[in-house]
């Protein structure tokens, strides 16, 4: 039990980071994981290739939810070359729990949204691939 | 207290043996589909043992026998439901592909532009999706009865409803989230008033209630065998005449009766719908699985389930912030119970993942989505549902266990 649901990870939930909508932000991106009906929209503000600020709004598991709130603080100061380097398992070592293959897409489904809404849906990587 | 003896039940069934994270399983997903007896797993192993061969067209001897018990299988199917014959019982991959055919073959050829085809809030998306296919392709339109805060079907507007245009209902007879056993007679009886068929999706009616399809008089049903015992395997049953009538689904070998460069003729009922090598041993499983379920009754099966379902509705109500959908009288629904742990204090409401997942832990299988039923799920405002269903082989014990588990859930997010 103890190591499924951290307490970093409720408390991501209940208190989530960054969480809101962006009124002067320059990019931005939604979507939702058809299986479980998550969804997640990420605003984003990118000045000169730096993202000077991100917030985000959805539903979901706690999973995705905390995934969100945890990646926006990691993002947040970050270039987008930086942030290209974001993978699956700079995820995973953030939630820092053991996750099977359908919350995996709960746990990845903000970096995916993160991706699209900073370079465009075609351009992100292929973690889910994987 | 129950009319079924579930302990020697739950011998029969092998999977339930064991232990999942170290802890004795307590399956509560057989509304996704059922485990299987060991009658059942036995007559797989012994056709691919024993009688392993191709149907209908080998003279040899284990060939004879494939075609004879696959035939078997077929007429067990035709009196557990009540059809008049045998040719009405067609063999498919699931309820999904039985309902696939009845609006491919039969919608096809009957629909005309502007005709209308009347599903419901509740259906699961394989009683949706083909219709919207369907109704795209003719030009038709597509209308839905409505639910009610019960779960329920309304049927205030059944009249201005199904009209002269209705061509095709396509209704469950028992819903996969809110449980509700819907009132089939009334709307079979306004749908044939107008002219329109009726295609019942009994998935999950005929593994939990007596189904008698003459005295419903459905035109068509669908339903799975892997959700009643049985393999993975489906069944479509059709009045006869309306089969008789209707074009192929598939194209292939079995289904035709001569097949020249140009043209083919069909073959006779049921063979004209079962094109290529069929899933012989499923079907013969899912004779075994019959046999099973034969013998413990269907009304007993059914009465098991209906207190069950009562002990798990009044046991839920214990877990604050708890909201069960669906009617509150388990005489009006089937056996399984879908919720939604609501927002409580300063804490959000707790998503039916994170219930499943939790769950888990404690070796409850539960679902957790929107159970291929968005609409309904939209129609409450839920994004997803946890789902607990229940079979024979459930006890009020493992109801027990899963509201404990609950009760835990609740105390992990609300500290
Ligand atoms: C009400 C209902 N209809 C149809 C189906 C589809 O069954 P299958 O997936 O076996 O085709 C299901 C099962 O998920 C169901 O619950």
């Amino acid at each position: 039990m103890d190591d499924l649901y951290k307490e970093v990870i409720l408390d991501h939930y209940q208190h989530p980071h960054n969480h809101g909508t962006l009124p002067d932000a320059t990019n931005s991106y939604e979507d939702s994981n058809p299986l479980c009906g998550d969804k997640i929209r990420m605003e984003m503000k990118i000045e000169n290739g730096v993202v000077t600020d991100v917030k985000f709004t959805g539903k979901g598991c706690a999973i995705s939810q905390a995934s969100a709130s945890m990646l926006t603080d990691e993002i947040k100061g970050k270039s987008l070359e930086e942030i290209k380097h974001i993978d699956k398992q700079v995820v995973l070592d953030l939630l820092g729990i053991p996750l099977g293959p359908s919350r995996i897409k709960c746990a990845l489904l903000p970096l995916k949204v993160i991706k699209a809404s900073a370079y465009g849906i075609h351009e992100w990587g292929d973690e889910e691939e994987e | 207290m129950s009319t079924l003896n579930v302990s020697s039940i739950r011998e029969d069934f092998p999977i339930l043996q064991q232990f999942v994270h170290g802890k004795p399983l307590v399956y509560l997903d057989s509304a996704a589909t059922s485990q299987k007896p060991e009658s059942v797993l036995r007559a797989l192993d012994t056709y691919y043992r024993t009688t392993n061969a191709n149907i209908h067209r080998g003279i040899y001897q284990l060939a004879e026998q494939a075609t004879e018990q696959y035939e078997n299988a077929r007429k067990q199917v035709q009196k557990f439901i009540n059809a008049k014959s045998w040719r009405e019982i067609i063999f498919t991959r699931n309820a999904t592909e039985a309902l696939n055919l009845v609006a491919y073959s039969y919608g096809r050829a009957n629909l005309r532009a502007g005709d209308e085809i009347v599903i419901s809030v509740l259906e699961h998306h394989s009683n949706i999706v083909p219709w919207q296919l369907l109704a795209q392709e003719k030009n038709a339109t597509l209308k839905h009865i409505p639910v009610d805060g019960q779960g329920q079907l309304a049927l205030d507007d059944l009249e201005n409803l199904l009209t002269e245009k209705t061509k095709i209902v396509a209704v469950t007879m028992m819903s996969n989230v809110t449980g509700a056993i819907t009132p089939l007679d009334k709307i079979i009886a306004r749908a044939h008033s107008v002219g329109a068929v009726v295609v019942v999706d009994a998935a999950q009616a005929a593994p939990h209630l007596p189904l008698d399809v003459r005295a419903l008089d459905a035109d068509f049903v669908a339903f799975s065998g892997h959700k009643m015992l049985g393999p993975f395997i489906g069944v479509l049953y059709g009045k006869r005449a309306l089969l008789e009538a209707m074009p192929p689904f598939l194209g292939g070998g079995d289904m035709i009766r001569q097949v020249h460069l140009q043209e083919s003729t069909w073959n006779e009922l049921p063979h004209k719908f079962e094109a290529g090598t069929p899933a012989i041993a499923e079907a013969i499983g899912m004779g075994a699985a019959i046999d099973y379920l034969n013998a413990l009754g269907m009304e007993n099966v059914r009465a098991h389930e209906m207190e069950l379902t009562q002990y798990a509705l009044d046991k839920l109500q214990e877990v604050p912030t708890l909201r069960v959908i669906g009617p509150t009288a388990s005489a009006q629904r089937g056996g399984l119970a879908a919720f939604e742990m609501q927002a409580e204090g300063t804490f959000p409401s707790i998503h039916p993942h994170d219930i499943a997942a939790i769950l888990d832990r404690d070796a409850i299988c539960i679902r957790a989505g929107h159970h291929c039923a968005q609409p309904l799920h939209d129609f409450y405002d839920l994004p997803a549902t946890a789902r607990a269903s229940f079979y024979v082989y459930n006890t009020p014990d493992e109801i027990d266990q899963l509201v404990a588990s609950l009760q835990n859930v609740r105390k992990m997010f609300n500290k």
